[in-house]
C-alpha cells in the first residue's frame, strides 16, 4: 500500500509537533528564570515518544505517503536511541545553560525541532523526505549554536557550521539531482528497482560520488573533516555534546537509506570510496588528536577517528556488518556524550573549562568522578570490559570475516595510537601532583546524570547484548 | 556438592568484589577497616585456591572445575572457565602473591591506601580470570582489563618517572594484544566458536599458521618479555611501587609464557616448529645478553628486572626446545623441557617476588634503590640479610632452591638437542650468580656505608611473615618439586601427544 495516507505510521512525529507548539506557548508565559516547566515538558514529551516508539518495536515494515515514508525496525530502533541520548543530553544542558546567557526556552525547543528532523531523516524513503529532515536538523543546530550570540567563538562556529553544512547539503542535493535525472525517481525503492533492471550508467555513478561526499561531510570524515574540530570547540559545551552524539545516529540512518537501500547495486563502487575515507579518518583523527591539549578539540579529533571505525563497519556490505556499524554509532554517541559531559561537569558558573590540564587533581579530590571519567576514556579507547570494546570487536570481526584483514590490522594499529591520548587525560586526572582541588559543577542533577551515563558504559559493557540485539533486529538478523 | 560450587568464578569475583568494597566502602579515614577487609578477602581467596588444589584431580588430563554459561549470545561468546595442570598452579600462585602484596603494603603506602589495596585485589581477580578463561574472547577481556589497575598503580604510587613508565607499559602491552585480538577473531571464524579448545582442533595451512604465529608472538613476547621487546620492563619495575613490581614480575610475566602454552604451541604447532630455532636464539640472547646487561646495573630494581628477563628466557627456551625433541622422538626429554619451563615460571614467581620485596624493605627505610647507597647492611639487619641471601642464592640457581629445578630440567632437555644450546644456557648460571651475588655483596657486606645504613632497623613482624612464607616456598619446591611436577604431568603429556602434532592435516589429531 504505497500510496496510502497512513497517519498511524507518523503518530510520533505528529505528537512531537503538537508537543512542540504547546511547549512554545507555555514557554512564552513563563516567568521562571530556570524554565523548569519547559524543561519538564520537554523531557516528558521525549519520554512519551520513547514509549510510543517502544510499542512500535517489531511492527511489520510499511511504506506510506506515496512511497515517501517508511516505518521499519531500523527507523524505530534509531529513533529510540535518538530519544534516549537526547534525554540524557538535556540533563547535561540544563546544568550548563542555567548560569549562562543561554537559559532560554528556545534551547529546548530547538533541540526538539532537531529531534523531529532526525526522526524524519531516519524514516524517509525518498531523497526529498530525507533532505527535508536533514535541513530541519541542520537549521535547528545552526540556531542552537548561535544562541550564545555575545560569544565571538560561538558566533564564529555558527557561521562556519552554516556555511559548511550548506556546502555539504549542496553536494548531497547535486548528487540527488543527478540520480533523479538518471532514474526519473526520488523514491528510494524505485531507484533501487531501476538499478536492478537497468545497466549502471555513468551519470548515476557521478551522482553517487556527490552523495558519498555529502555524507562524508556530514560525518566529518577525512578529507571533509576540517570544519568539525572548530565547531566542536567553538560551540557552547552542552550543544557540542548534543551535536557530537545524536545527529550521528540519524546520519547513520541516512547513510543506510541512501547508500544501501538506494544504491545496493553499486556496492563495489561506494564501499571502495568509504573504505578510503574510513582508513584516512582513522589515521588522521588518531594522529592529530595526539597533539591536542584542549579536551574539546581532543574529543573532536577522536570523533573523526571513531567515524572512521564506524565507516569501516559499512565497508563489508553485509547486513551483519551494518548492524555492527549501527551498534558502534549508538555506543559511540553514548560515550561521546559522557566525554563532553566531562567538559560540562568541569565548567563552573562563569568559568569555561577547556584544557586537559584543568583536570589535574580530580582523581585526588573527587575520586569517584576521576574513576568515572577514566571509564569514559578507557571505553573510548576500546579496552574491555567497557562498552566501547564490543562494537570495535564486531567491526573488526566483520572486516576479517569478509576478507579485509589488512584493513583491520591498519585500523587496529591506529587504535593503539588512540589509546595514548585517552591515557593522557587519565594521566592528568590521577598522576599529576597538585594540591589544588579542581573546580567542578555544583549541579546535583548533572552529577547524577553523568554518573548514570558512565555507569551505563560499565553495565552495558558487561551485558553488551542488550543494545546489540536491537541493532541486529533492525536488519532482520534476529526477530 | 563440591562439583557444584563455582570455584573459579569465586576465585575471580571474590577478590574483585572485595576490591570494590574496599574502594567504595570504608573510605580513607577508616584505615584499619580497609586493611583488614583487604586481608580477609585476599586470605579467603588464597584459602579457597588451596582447598581447590586439594580437590584438583591430577591423575589424568582433563579440564576441571568447568563452568559454561551463555554470555553474549549474538556474538557467540561464552562465559566459560576451566583449568588444567598449566593454569591451575598459576592461579594458586596469583592468589598467594596477592595475599603477600596486601600484607607487605600494610603500612607502607602513605596516601590513598584503600585505593591501592583495592587495585591489587581487583587485579588479582582479573589475573585469575586470565588463567581460568577457556573462551578466547573472555580471555582477552581479562587480559586487557587487568592492564588498567596496573596502569593506575604504577602511575599513582610509582617513582619520579612513573608517568613515562606506566604509559610505556600500557602502550607496549596494548600494541601486542591488538594483534592477538585479530588472531583470535580469525580463529573464532575458522572454528565457528571462540572456545580455545575447539581452536586447538583446527586444521590450518602453514602460511596462515605463520601469520598467526607472529600475531601471537607480538602479543606474548611483549608480555614475557623477550628480547628485543623487553625495554618496557626495567622502566616499569623501577618506577612501580613494591607491590606493583612483585605482581608484575611474579604474575604478569607468566601470562606471556602461559599464552605460548595455551595458544601458540597447540594452535600453530607447525609454524612454531618452523620458527623454533628463531625462538631459541631469542631465548638465548635473553639469557646471555640480558644477563650481561644485568651485571652492569647500578639500581637494584633494574638489576632484578633484567635478571627476570634472563630467567624468563629459560621458560621460552624450555617450551621451544621441545619441538626438536618431539621430532627426534625424545619424548621424555620433551616432557622434561616443558615441565622445566613450567616449574621455572612458578619458581621465578616466588623468587623475583621475594627479591622485589627485599628491595622494598630496604627502600622503605633508606628511600634509595641505588646499590652505591648501601653497604654493611648485615651489621644492622642480620635477619634480613639471611632471607636476602636465600633469595639471592635461589635467583642464582643454587641446588636445593626452586630456582635450580626449572633451569636444570631445561638445560638437561636442551643437551639432548644441541650441546651448544645447553652450554650457552648453562653458562648463564654463572652470570646469574655473578650479578646477584655481586649485588648482594655490595649491599649487605662490608663496612657500614653511611648513617642511614647505621640506623636501619631489622625486619618487622609482617615483613617476617612475608619472607618466611616465600622462603618456605622456595625451599620446598627446591627440595621436593614432585607435587608440582605431578600436577602438571598429565597436561604436559597431553600437550605433547595431542597438541604438538602437525595441524596441517586432520591426521593424527586427538579428538
Amino acid at each position: 500500500m504505497n500510496d496510502s495516507m497512513n497517519f498511524s505510521l507518523i503518530t510520533s512525529e505528529i505528537f512531537l509537533l503538537i508537543a512542540l507548539c504547546v511547549i512554545m506557548i507555555v514557554d512564552l508565559f513563563q516567568r521562571d528564570k530556570e524554565r523548569k516547566l519547559t524543561f519538564t515538558l520537554t523531557q516528558l514529551s521525549l519520554f512519551v515518544l520513547f514509549v510510543l516508539g517502544f510499542n512500535d518495536l517489531n511492527a511489520p515494515k510499511e511504506i506510506a505517503f506515496n512511497g515517501h515514508w517508511i516505518a521499519d525496525q531500523l527507523a524505530v530502533v534509531l529513533k529510540l536511541a535518538i530519544y534516549t541520548i537526547t534525554f540524557i543530553a538535556l540533563f547535561y544542558a540544563r546544568a550548563f545553560i542555567n548560569h549562562r546567557s543561554l537559559m532560554r526556552g528556545e534551547y529546548y525547543l530547538l533541540t526538539l525541532f532537531a529531534v523531529l528532523g532526525m526522526m524524519i531523516m531516519v524514516s524517509g524513503n525518498s531523497f526529498l523526505t530525507i533532505y527535508l529532515g536533514l535541513e530541519l536538523l541542520s537549521l535547528s543546530l545552526y540556531a542552537l549554536i548561535a544562541l550564545q550570540r555575545d560569544s565571538k567563538l560561538a558566533s564564529e562556529s555558527a557561521v562556519k557550521y552554516f556555511v559548511m553544512g550548506g556546502l555539504a547539503s549542496g553536494f548531497l542535493l547535486y548528487g540527488i539531482s543527478l540520480v533523479y535525472g538518471a532514474t526519473g525517481s526520488i523514491i528510494i525503492s524505485s531507484v533501487s528497482d531501476y538499478y536492478a533492471t537497468n545497466q549502471v550508467n555513468l551519470i548515476s555513478q557521478f551522482g553517487l560520488v556527490f552523495i558519498v561526499i555529502g555524507l562524508a561531510f556530514k560525518f566529518g570524515a577525512v578529507p571533509f573533516h576540517m570544519w568539525l574540530p572548530d565547531i566542536y570547540h567553538g560551540s557552547p559545551s552542552s550543544i557540542t555534546a548534543f551535536i557530537a552524539s545524536v545527529p550521528k545516529i540519524a546520519a547513520f540512518g541516512m547513510l543506510i537509506r541512501l547508500l544501501v537501500e538506494a544504491f545496493g547495486q553499486f556496492i563495489s563502487d561506494w564501499s571502495e570510496m568509504i573504505l578510503i575515507v574510513a582508513l584516512l579518518s582513522v589515521a588522521f583523527g588518531n594522529v592529530i588528536a595526539l597533539a591536542q591539549r584542549n579536551l574539546k578539540r581532543l574529543l573532536a579529533y577522536s570523533a573523526i577517528a571513531h567515524v572512521g571505525y564506524f565507516l569501516l563497519g559499512v565497508v563489508p556490505g553485509t547486513d551483519a556488518s551494518y548492524s555492527a556499524a549501527m551498534y558502534y554509532i549508538i555506543v559511540y554517541a553514548l560515550m561521546t556524550l559522557a566525554g563532553f559531559g566531562i567538559v560540562i561537569f568541569m565548567s563552573t558558573d562563569k568559568n569555561e573549562y577547556q584544557q586537559i590540564t584543568d583536570l589535574q587533581g580530580l582523581g585526588k579530590y573527587h575520586p569517584w568522578y576521576g574513576l568515572m571519567f577514566s571509564v569514559v576514556m578507557v571505553s573510548m579507547a576500546g579496552i574491555p570490559p567497557f562498552i566501547g570494546f564490543w562494537p570495535k570487536l564486531e567491526i573488526f570481526r566483520h572486516l576479517i570475516i569478509n576478507g579485509f584483514v589488512l584493513e583491520a590490522i591498519i585500523a587496529i594499529a591506529f587504535s593503539v595510537v588512540g589509546l595514548f591520548y585517552y591515557l593522557q587525560v587519565i594521566k592528568e586526572m590521577f598522576f599529576a601532583e597538585t594540591n589544588e582541588s579542581p573546580a567542578i559543577t555544583s549541579s546535583r542533577s548533572l552529577k547524577i546524570a553523568i554518573s548514570i551515563n558512565c555507569l551505563l558504559l560499565i553495565m552495558l559493557g558487561i551485558m553488551p547484548d542488550s543494545i546489540y540485539q536491537y541493532c541486529l533486529s533492525a536488519f532482520g538478523l534476529i526477530s | 556438592m563440591i562439583e557444584k560450587l563455582p570455584i573459579l568464578s569465586l576465585l575471580i569475583w571474590l577478590p574483585v568484589s572485595g576490591g570494590l568494597l574496599v574502594l567504595f566502602g570504608p573510605g580513607q579515614k577508616h584505615k584499619n577497616v580497609t586493611q583488614w577487609l583487604s586481608l580477609i578477602t585476599a586470605l579467603a581467596t588464597f584459602v579457597l585456591s588451596v582447598w581447590a588444589l586439594s580437590v584438583f584431580d591430577s591423575s589424568r588430563y582433563f579440564i576441571q572445575f568447568t563452568e559454561d554459561r551463555s554470555w553474549i549470545e549474538s556474538l557467540d561468546i561464552r562465559y566459560s572457565l576451566g583449568v588444567d595442570g598449566f593454569s591451575f598452579p598459576l592461579i594458586v600462585l596469583t592468589s598467594l602473591m596477592t595475599l603477600i602484596v596486601v600484607i607487605a603494603s600494610w603500612n607502607n603506602i602513605k596516601f590513598r591506601m584503600s585505593h591501592y589495596l583495592a587495585g591489587f585485589l581487583i587485579m588479582g581477580g582479573l589475573m585469575n580470570g586470565v588463567f581460568a578463561a577457556t573462551d578466547s574472547i573472555l580471555f582477552y577481556v581479562f587480559w586487557e582489563a587487568m592492564l588498567v589497575p596496573m596502569f593506575l598503580i604504577i602511575g599513582i604510587w610509582g617513582g619520579p618517572n612513573r608517568i613515562y613508565a606506566t604509559l610505556k607499559f600500557f602502550l607496549y602491552t596494548f600494541l601486542g594484544s591488538v594483534f592477538l585480538l585479530i588472531a583470535l577473531i580469525y580463529l573464532g571464524k575458522q572454528a565457528a566458536s571462540f572456545d580455545i579448545f575447539s581452536m586447538h582442533q583446527l586444521v590450518i595451512d602453514l602460511d596462515t599458521q605463520k601469520l598467526l604465529f607472529f600475531a601471537f608472538l607480538i602479543a606474548f613476547a611483549v608480555k614475557v618479555p623477550m628480547w628485543p621487546v623487553h625495554t618496557w620492563l626495567p622502566d616499569a619495575h623501577v618506577q612501580a611501587p613494591t607491590g606493583g613490581s612483585v605482581i608484575l614480575a611474579a604474575i604478569m610475566l607468566k601470562m606471556g609464557t602461559y599464552g605460548f602454552v595455551r595458544f601458540m604451541l597447540p594452535i600453530v604447532p607447525d609454524a612454531s616448529m618452523a620458527m623454533a630455532n628463531f625462538m631459541i636464539v631469542l631465548s638465548l640472547i635473553a639469557i646471555g645478553y640480558i644477563g650481561l646487561v644485568a651485571l652492569a646495573q647500578k639500581d637494584m630494581k633494574k638489576l632484578v628486572a633484567y635478571s627476570s628477563i634472563a630467567h624468563m628466557g629459560f621458560v621460552s627456551l624450555g617450551l621451544f626446545i621441545s619441538f626438536s625433541l618431539v621430532e627426534g622422538k625424545h619424548l621424555d626429554a620433551a616432557i622434561m623441557g616443558i615441565q622445566g619451563a613450567m616449574v621455572q615460571m612458578i619458581s621465578h614467581g616466588f623468587i623475583s617476588g621475594a627479591l622485589f620485596l627485599c628491595i622494598g624493605v630496604l627502600y622503605d627505610r633508606v628511600h634509595s634503590r641505588e646499590i652505591a647507597d648501601y653497604g654493611g647492611v648485615v651489621n644492622t639487619m642480620p635477619r634480613f640479610a639471611m632471607f636476602f641471601m636465600l633469595f639471592a642464592m635461589a635467583n642464582a640457581g643454587l641446588p636445593g632452591t626452586s630456582g635450580f629445578v626449572g633451569e636444570f630440567l631445561v638445560i638437561i632437555a636442551s643437551l639432548k638437542v644441541n650441546f651448544w644450546i645447553a652450554a650457552v644456557a648453562g653458562l648463564t648460571l654463572i652470570l646469574a650468580a655473578a650479578y646477584t651475588l655481586w649485588m648482594y655483596k655490595r649491599v649487605i657486606f662490608g663496612e657500614i656505608a653511611n648513617d642511614k645504613v647505621a640506623s636501619l632497623q631489622d625486619l618487622l613482624v609482617r615483613e617476617h611473615i612475608v619472607m618466611i612464607v616465600l622462603a618456605i616456598m622456595v625451599l620446598v619446591f627446591g627440595l621436593y618439586p614432585a607435587p608440582l611436577l605431578e600436577i602438571m604431568q598429565p597436561s604436559v603429556e597431553h600437550l605433547i601427544d595431542c597438541n604438538l602434532v602437525s595441524k596441517l592435516s586432520p591426521e593424527g589429531m586427538c579428538s
